[in-house]
Parts: C-alpha cells; structure tokens; sequence
C-alpha cells in the first residue's frame, strides 16, 4: 500500500505510529496522510500518531487543522518532528512533543550540564497544562503559574515566579540548579531529589535551590559575590 | 451587518458561563442590538432554561447542523426582547455531533443577521470547548475567586494563546467583598496578577441571579440587582463603553485599589 502512495510512510515505533513524509508542498502530504487514514479506519482506529515532516514549515494554523482533522478521525496528533526551528516552536505551543522519547544510554555518562552547551529561551509565561522538556538548560523570561512544567537536563533559570514543577538535571545530573526571582513551586526536583517543602513568602527575594554537602535539596537566598 | 462572535468560556464547571452569556446577551438586546446565543453544551443544555425558553424549543443546532431544519426555524425568539435569540443545544446527542467546521459554518450564516453572536461553551478542553472557540473573534473568560477555578482558567487562556486566538478578557464571577477584605478570598488584584489578561468586569456574590436563573429571568432585568448592574456594565464595555468599575465596597478601599488597577491599563 506504501508503493501506491510515496508521499507518506506510515510504520510502527515504540510509541505509536510515525509517518514520515516525502517532499512536497504541506497540502499535498496532509491530503496523502488523510487519503492513507481514511483507507484503513480500522487500523488507524485510536492511534496515536507522530509526524517527521522533514524541512517542512508549519505555522500553528497548519497543525491545529490537521490535529482537528485527525480528532475527527480518532487519531490523535502527539509529537511532530521537523529540522525547521519555526516548526518545532510550532509543536511545543501546541503542547507537542518534538522528538521520540527513545533510551539515550550514552548520555547517562556523568556529565555537567553545562557540557550540553544549548539553552531553550522562552520569552512568555508558562501557563497551567504546558510542559517543556529540553535537553539542556531552560531560560524563561516569565512566570511559570501552577500547573505548568519544566524538565530539564540542565540548569533551570526563571525571571519570575515560580508556582508550578520544576525538574532540572533531569537525566541524573546533581549538579544542576534551579534560579528564580520568587521560588514558591509546589516541586522542585534535582536529578533524583524530591523537595515539596517550598512555603509561598510574603516578600519574595532571588533563591537559588541545589543539592547540598549532605545531599539533599535545598534552596537558598540568592547573594552570592 | 456583521456580528461579532463572542465565545464565553473557562475551563472549570459551574463558575456562571451560562448565567453569564444569558445576562450579557439580555442586556445587550436591551440596549437595542440584535443578539444570537448559542448554546454550545451539547448534551448537557441548560441556557434554554435559565432563558425561560425551554418549552418552546422545536428545532435545536444538531438539526441545523445535519439539515433538519433551516437556521431560521431553529432560532428561539426571546419572550420579552424581539430582537435576541436563542439557537439551542441538543439534549439527546453528545459533543460528537458537531465539528469546529460546523460551527463556523453555522456562525458565517448568522453573521449577518446579528450584532452580536454569543456561544456558550462547555465546561473543559476537549472538543466541546474547542467546537465552541473555533468561530469566536472573541473570547471571554469567566472564573470564581478560587484557587481551582483559577488555574483552570489559566489553562485555557494557554489554549487560546496556543490557538492564536489573542488574549482573552476576564469576567470576575461571584466576588464577595466582605470575604475578600478579611483575606478568606483572592482579590481581583490576586487573580489578575496570576493570570495577566484584561479585565472587563468583576460580577458580586448575589442570591438574585440563582433565583432570576430558575425564573427564567436573567438578573440584568432587574434594576434593583448588584450583580444585574455589573453584567449590565460588562455588556456596555463589550459595545465599546467605557463605564467605571462599581463601587461594591461602600467603603470603597478595595475597590478604590481596583480601579486604580485597571485604570493604569
């Protein structure tokens, strides 16, 4: 069935189904993957769905209809995986993931933060139901409001408040801290470490938080220098 | 003409949306404009009900929308206002029933019969509530001075952020100033801080609109009602007004703080 319709390769991953696109214009693959879902309803019947669009460039208008479409037809739209930065940027609006989760033992080498040299920059509060997963550091000029998520590989910075989960050094590395201009989340975590502890203040001043000598996860005021 | 679509939502249930788009649809037919509601809960309908319009429906939106019926026999003519309407849900089918496509559709033919189009939207983010924002050049989201109410609605000003529908404007439901002043209950200073949108009005705690609800008749009837007068307010911002935020405090410290608020918008 492939062979008839080059424009679209549907297979099996681990988390779903992955259709890869041959190059074309974006109306021209959406209509290919649509012709291919509407041909077997059965088999596409509850998939969850994730999409290499290659260099394709796709504005939030582009997926929110295509995602439509596919809820129409009980498929449900879950990662999109693309070169282009305009389309990533995309996917992580739309709360999509923007690769496979796939087990990356070589990078479980104790490694600094830092050594993973990318930061994700986000210029806007994070609200309730988004969550950010980055393998590097994460910036964000802006709150991050209860409910919102941040996993992290690296360092977490936040020019704001912080009221939702925050975990950085996600892949194991304690090194890693978490900054914020008012640390009032309702979870931090480091690596492995767990702290829930954190009491919303009255005057909010820059914290810091780490994990200490001892090993546990602490935060601290911010007057370093 | 061409109507405004106005979609009023917010994430968690029972925080007024309904009694909201009744009073805000009544006062602006009372101000002299055309109005189409929308009931958008398939399968839960209620705002024929708090309308006082329940016994007259024949034709419902699902029978527009599979052509059963034209648009125009399924527009419910209010009992006291001839120029406000109602389109209402169907009670039998679910939210399956409709497309997002549907509703535009639906909304283009209104346009130009209307002033203003006022959608209901269900409770939660699944599809009733994406079906009920798909046509709207506005959102208004409407929320309770409570924690829970509070972040659902963040949730859905993300949505509608993501959806690149622009912000939207806050309804501040069911405040009680008196809770407020001795710190029982989130200010409007708090929730506006959280969320960071613009505020188009703050509606008190008032028993009248549960008993207006179950009469049929929307509060903004009555002259003599708080809450009737702040949805009042709100439906004179929506036309482009400016009117100063109530004094509901006649102390008027609080609200004093409010208004210096929202004034250095």
């Amino acid at each position: 069935m492939d062979a008839m319709n080059p424009l679209v390769q549907i297979k099996g991953v681990r988390d779903g189904l992955l259709a890869a696109f041959a190059d074309a214009e974006w109306e021209e693959q959406r209509a290919a993957l649509l012709l291919q879902i509407d041909d077997r309803p059965a088999f596409f019947q509850g998939a969850r769905l994730a999409l290499d669009v290659g260099s394709q460039v796709l504005k939030v208008n582009d997926l929110v209809a295509l995602r439509d479409e596919l809820s129409e037809r009980s498929v449900v739209l879950w990662a999109v995986l693309g070169e282009s930065p305009v389309t990533e940027q995309t996917s992580q609006l739309l709360g999509l993931a923007t690769r496979l989760s796939k087990p990356q033992p070589e990078e479980q080498k104790h490694g600094d933060a830092a050594a993973e040299d990318s930061a994700l920059f986000i210029t806007k509060t994070l609200r309730s139901g988004k969550r950010i997963e980055f393998p590097g550091n994460v910036v964000v000029l802006g709150d991050v409001n209860a409910g919102a998520e941040i996993v992290a590989e690296g360092h977490v910075i936040v020019w704001g408040r912080v009221r939702g989960m925050i975990h950085a050094g996600a892949k194991g590395d304690r090194t890693a801290v978490i900054c914020a201009l008012d640390l009032s989340a309702t979870q931090l975590r480091i690596a492995d470490e767990v702290s829930a502890m954190l009491k919303p203040q009255k005057n909010p001043k820059p914290e810091v938080a780490r994990i200490n000598e001892e090993g546990y996860l602490q935060s601290e005021l911010w007057n370093e220098g | 003409m061409t109507a405004q679509v106005i979609t009023v939502t917010s994430g968690k249930g029972g925080v007024g949306k309904t009694t909201a788009v009744a009073n805000l649809a009544t006062a602006l037919a009372s101000d002299g404009r055309k109005v189409v509601c929308i009931d958008g809960d398939i399968g839960l309908r209620n705002l024929d009900v708090i309308m006082g319009l329940e016994n007259r429906i024949v034709y419902d939106m699902v029978d527009v929308i599979e052509g059963r019926c034209k648009l125009k026999q399924a527009m419910i003519r209010d009992k006291h206002y001839p120029e406000l309407y109602l389109i209402p849900a169907a009670q039998t089918r679910d939210k399956n029933a409709v497309s997002a496509a549907d509703m535009r559709r639906l909304c283009n033919e209104l346009k130009p019969e209307a002033d203003y189009i006022i959608i209901d939207s269900p409770a939660g983010i699944e599809r009733g509530f994406k079906n009920a924002i798909a046509p709207a050049d506005r959102v208004l989201v409407i929320t309770n001075p409570e924690v829970s109410a509070v972040r659902d609605a963040d949730r859905v000003v993300g949505i509608l952020e993501a959806e690149e529908k622009g912000s939207p404007s806050l309804i501040l439901n069911r405040l009680n100033p008196v809770l407020v002043k001795n710190n029982d209950m989130l200010s409007a200073e708090d929730v506006l801080d959280l969320l960071g949108v613009h505020l188009i009005g703050v509606v008190p705690e008032d028993e009248t609109v549960i008993i207006g609800s179950n009469r049929g008749a929307p509060v903004v009837t009555d002259p003599k009602s708080r809450a009737g007068q702040a949805f009042r307010n709100i439906a004179k911002r929506i036309q482009g007004q400016d009117v100063p935020f109530m004094d509901l405090d006649q102390q008027g410290g609080f609200w004093g703080a409010l208004q210096r608020l929202t004034g250095r918008k």
